[in-house]
């Protein structure tokens, strides 16, 4: 037996700490070489660290939330080994060694975690009162259960472990699962629930990613008086227009509405250079940018992440797409680097067919203008004679209203709903 | 440049392969499969079906020349002759049949099937050499369903009389001396056919023992077979060498030349990773083979892997099953891998079934188990056929008499592995079995007495 501690290893790109995000291990646990311990998170990304000794944990060094230094310990661990590594080497989150995946026949010589012995000899496991529930399997056991109620559980989001099974050995049966479906979501006790008051709260804590979306909000909102300007725009050709190079695209990948609204965007802000720009407020100094990065407002499992188009203003419909497509991918897998994550000019938002009637976007200080793109339907529209379908959809565009006025923010939107109604005027230089 | 787009790409059309595209068809997925040769993979056309035609008319072959001789049975026979090319064009139609059964299948699922070699640009593109020229194919999702070949040793590269189990499936002779080189169930196999069809056969195996998989109370009947049929069998020897009809080995003892016009080689077999652009993708590999998570997924987004490639048991069940869960898994269904045993036969004479943990593998894990075996020598259907070999075991828990695995080695019990395998994916107890009436008379009887002994009340023994 020894105590060895593992410490955060260098996630790299520079970064001194990090946010402890999630743990994997509480004290007591028995981990194995390789098992992940924590979830820590950089400037931008989420690293996972694993164990790099089989043990069992000891103690933890912080708690969720907590920014830790790179080098300090992150949990201190029991191995039963004794002498083979040395103590306080830095885990590595590379180099796992190499291990065939597992399958009941394959791994015949592994030792089983230690409840499996205590499981078997257990006495209430032996003869327990005929109709009532039996103890849960021990830890890491697969439950018992034949392979149609595993799929029906699988179907419902119930996990088998959390259920009591009442047939032999504890084998879950397929009356077990029907008094959890009874028993409704988010519990696997076998009583009735309908009628019943529910009691409780739950509290989530606030952070990582989570966190860093709820400072930068507060920062945008509080300080930026924000006027919104909310305008429809007739897309029926810029639709025609994206429906004949989509027919025309051979396998090259489906163009979105996207592209078209920065390059309409790009366009504007030649005519409204002030949009495209950062505002200082202590310094109080404006910079007018002269090439246009857009930031991408990005939806992703752990929340809101902003990839940023660099250089919108010099590509084309296409390259467009293809950049906006890898991004959004990066942003959602976590690979986004920080190059990548910041340095936006002005921002797009766009919830595609969630984009509701209108919106009050959040500028992404120190920002100036963000434009909100609303969801796109096909309402009558009258033409002076006759109401005529069209394709419509409206633009919701929020400016910082300290350094924009309210004149310059409408005249802004105009000129972006002009070029989107006659695209050509996107493509012509010099003539809009 | 041709080009294709579809929703499900399939590298392969192997036992994996085409069920997986068979289900993806199904499941209204825009689904192609893209196979160099025929439908079927390994199993259908160079492995478990060829393999067992030539097991099949090996051993009528001998049932008649047993028949020729003095026998209990009473029958009066001439000496039985065989033409192995005729054999072999008999198993070459039913691979056929079977193969185009598998097109048919293919077609009725509305998948495509493109004829060619592929070769993987990206994750998302790959690139196939059809007999019409080169057809680019962009696909949302990539399996790589490509299997596994056998393994060469480096002293005894394939070729000329060293033949692979393939060549061995299709010889036009019966080779009068066969030497082989591995006594896994592979070469044990084909091994006890070919000395049923009159070859000299002598089984080179490195470990200690043959079928070095399973424990020896399994393997004893297969070794004592092979021994009765005039089979050699050197445990603990390598093979260094082959020329002039003549095999130099090492054994315990020293070197020694064993004579030799054919030597099988089979040596296991290695997932088919290399030589069609999949190391520029960069997977993450676990050791081999490629990594796979319980729902087939790579380490590569959008990009899967199936059967062989995956790692072992390279069974062709499995990988059916791997294929048929993937397809669902990419039309959307909520699946994963949460198999409880894979059933694993050797078609050796008597035949080895076993599904789950052995009592070894039991005692490794550290499970408080009983075992329970009936000997076919007490089971009526085992002796009225003439053959009473072998037993059939099994494996409970102690306290709960949860059965975590069932093995059996005797005439015919492969067909017993879907009722093993379905007592253990069924969580049965002990009870159950024996709440089951097993008809009599047959093998599967014995399933019921071992469980009965363990119970402490077998009724026949």
């Amino acid at each position: 037996m020894a105590e060895k501690n593992i410490k955060v290893p260098d996630v790299g790109e520079g970064v001194a700490q990090v946010e402890l995000v999630e743990w994997h291990v509480k004290p007591g646990d028995m981990v194995r070489e390789d098992d992940v311990i924590a979830a820590v998170m950089t400037d931008k990304a989420t690293v996972e660290i694993p164990s790099i000794f089989e043990g069992t944990i000891v103690s933890l060094g912080g708690e969720i939330g907590d920014t830790i230094a790179v080098g300090s310990v992150l949990v201190v661990i029991e191995t039963s080994g004794g002498s083979g590594a040395a103590a306080g080497a830095a885990a590595t989150p590379e180099a796992k060694p190499e291990a065939p995946p597992e399958t009941p026949e394959a791994s015949p010589a592994k030792p089983a975690p230690a409840p499996e012995r205590t499981a078997d000899r257990t006495p209430d496991r032996a003869a327990p009162p005929a109709g009532t529930a039996r103890p849960l399997r021990a830890e890491g056991e697969a439950p018992l259960a034949a392979p149609a109620v595993r799929a029906r559980a699988r179907a419902a989001g119930i996990d088998l472990r959390q259920v009591a099974g009442t047939g032999p050995a504890g084998r879950i049966t397929a009356a077990d699962l029907d008094r959890v479906f009874e028993a409704g979501p988010g519990s696997a006790a076998a009583a009735p629930s309908r009628g019943r008051r529910r009691e409780g709260t739950s509290t989530l804590r606030v952070i990582g990613l989570r966190r860093k979306i709820a400072d930068r909000m507060s920062l945008a909102n509080s300080r930026i008086p924000h006027i919104t300007v909310v305008e429809e725009v007739d897309v029926t050709a810029l639709e025609d227009l994206r429906a004949a190079m989509n027919a025309a695209r051979g396998d090259r990948p489906k163009v979105t509405m996207l592209p078209f609204i920065s390059a309409g965007l790009c366009r504007a802000l030649a005519d409204h250079p002030g949009m495209n720009a950062h505002f200082d407020d202590d310094a109080g100094i404006v910079t007018r940018y002269n090439p246009v990065h857009i930031g991408i407002a990005t939806m992703t499992d752990s929340g809101l992440v902003v990839p940023v188009l660099r250089h919108a203003e010099a590509l084309g419909i296409r390259a467009t797409a293809a950049e906006i497509a890898r991004l959004a991918e990066a942003a959602r897998s976590g690979k986004a680097s920080r190059d990548e994550l910041t340095g936006s000019t002005i921002t797009i938002t766009s919830l595609g067919p969630l984009g509701a009637i209108a919106t009050t976007p959040i500028i992404n200080h120190p920002e100036v203008a963000i434009l909100g793109v609303n969801k796109m339907a096909v309402r009558p529209m009258w033409d002076g004679h006759q109401f005529v379908p069209r394709k419509m959809m409206n633009i919701s565009a929020s400016f910082d209203h300290r350094v924009v006025d309210g004149w310059d923010a409408a005249a802004f939107v105009q000129g972006v709903k002009q070029l989107l109604e006659t695209p050509a005027l996107i493509f012509m230089e010099d003539e809009a | 440049m041709r080009h294709e787009s579809c929703k499900v790409l399939i590298i392969g059309a192997g036992p994996g392969g085409y069920v997986c595209a068979i289900r993806a068809g199904q499941l209204g997925l825009d689904t192609i499969v893209v196979e160099a040769a025929a439908p079927g993979g390994t199993c259908l056309n160079v492995g478990c079906i060829p393999s067992k035609a030539l097991i099949h008319a090996a051993e009528a072959f001998f049932a008649a020349r047993a028949h020729a001789g003095d026998n209990p049975l009473g029958i009066t026979a001439s000496a039985p002759r065989i033409d192995l090319s005729r054999t072999v064009a008999w198993k070459d139609g039913i691979v056929a049949r079977l193969t185009e059964g598998v097109a048919g299948l293919l077609r009725k699922a509305r998948v495509q099937m493109v004829r060619g070699k592929a070769r993987i640009l990206d994750g998302k593109t790959v690139e196939v050499a059809t007999p019409d020229g080169p057809l680019r194919i962009r696909t949302e999702h990539l399996v790589i369903a490509t299997g596994s070949r056998p393994q060469a040793i480096p002293a005894l590269p394939f070729g000329g009389d060293i033949l692979s189990s393939t060549e061995v499936l299709s010889l036009s002779a019966v080779p009068q001396r066969l030497a082989i080189v591995g006594g896994g169930y592979i070469g044990l196999e084909i091994g006890t056919a070919m000395a049923k069809l009159g070859a000299e056969v002598t089984v080179v195996e490195a470990a200690p023992r043959i079928l070095p998989q399973y424990d020896a109370d399994l393997t004893r009947p297969v070794l004592a077979r092979l021994k009765a049929l005039g089979a050699t069998v050197l445990t603990g020897t390598s093979a260094d060498s082959f020329a002039d009809r003549c095999l130099r080995v090492t054994a315990p003892d020293g070197p020694r030349d064993i004579p030799a016009d054919k030597v099988l080689v089979t040596a296991g077999r290695a997932p088919a990773t290399e030589g069609f652009g999949l190391e520029g993708l960069g997977l993450e590999m676990a050791g081999r083979f490629i990594r796979i998570d319980e729902g087939c997924r790579s380490s590569m987004q959008g990009v899967y892997a199936i059967g062989d490639v995956t790692g072992d048991p390279m069974l062709a069940h499995r990988a059916m099953a791997q294929g048929e869960m993937l397809a669902e898994i990419l039309a959307g269904h909520p699946r994963s891998w949460d198999k409880r045993a894979i059933p694993a036969v050797c078609f050796t004479d008597p035949e080895i079934v076993t599904v789950g943990l052995s009592p070894d593998e039991a005692k490794a894990r550290e499970l408080a188990v009983e075992v329970g075996v009936f000997p076919f020598s007490a089971n009526g259907r085992a002796m009225t056929a003439g053959d009473d070999g072998g037993f059939i075991r099994v494996v409970a828990r102690k306290t709960s008499h949860e059965v975590v695995g069932i093995q059996a080695v005797g005439a015919g019990v492969a067909e017993l592995a879907g009722e093993f395998a379905l007592a253990i994916e069924m969580c049965a107890v002990l009870e159950d079995i024996t709440g089951t009436i097993h008809a009599h008379p047959t093998r599967g009887e014995a399933l019921h007495e071992a469980s009965l002994r363990i119970l402490g009340h077998a009724l026949h023994i």
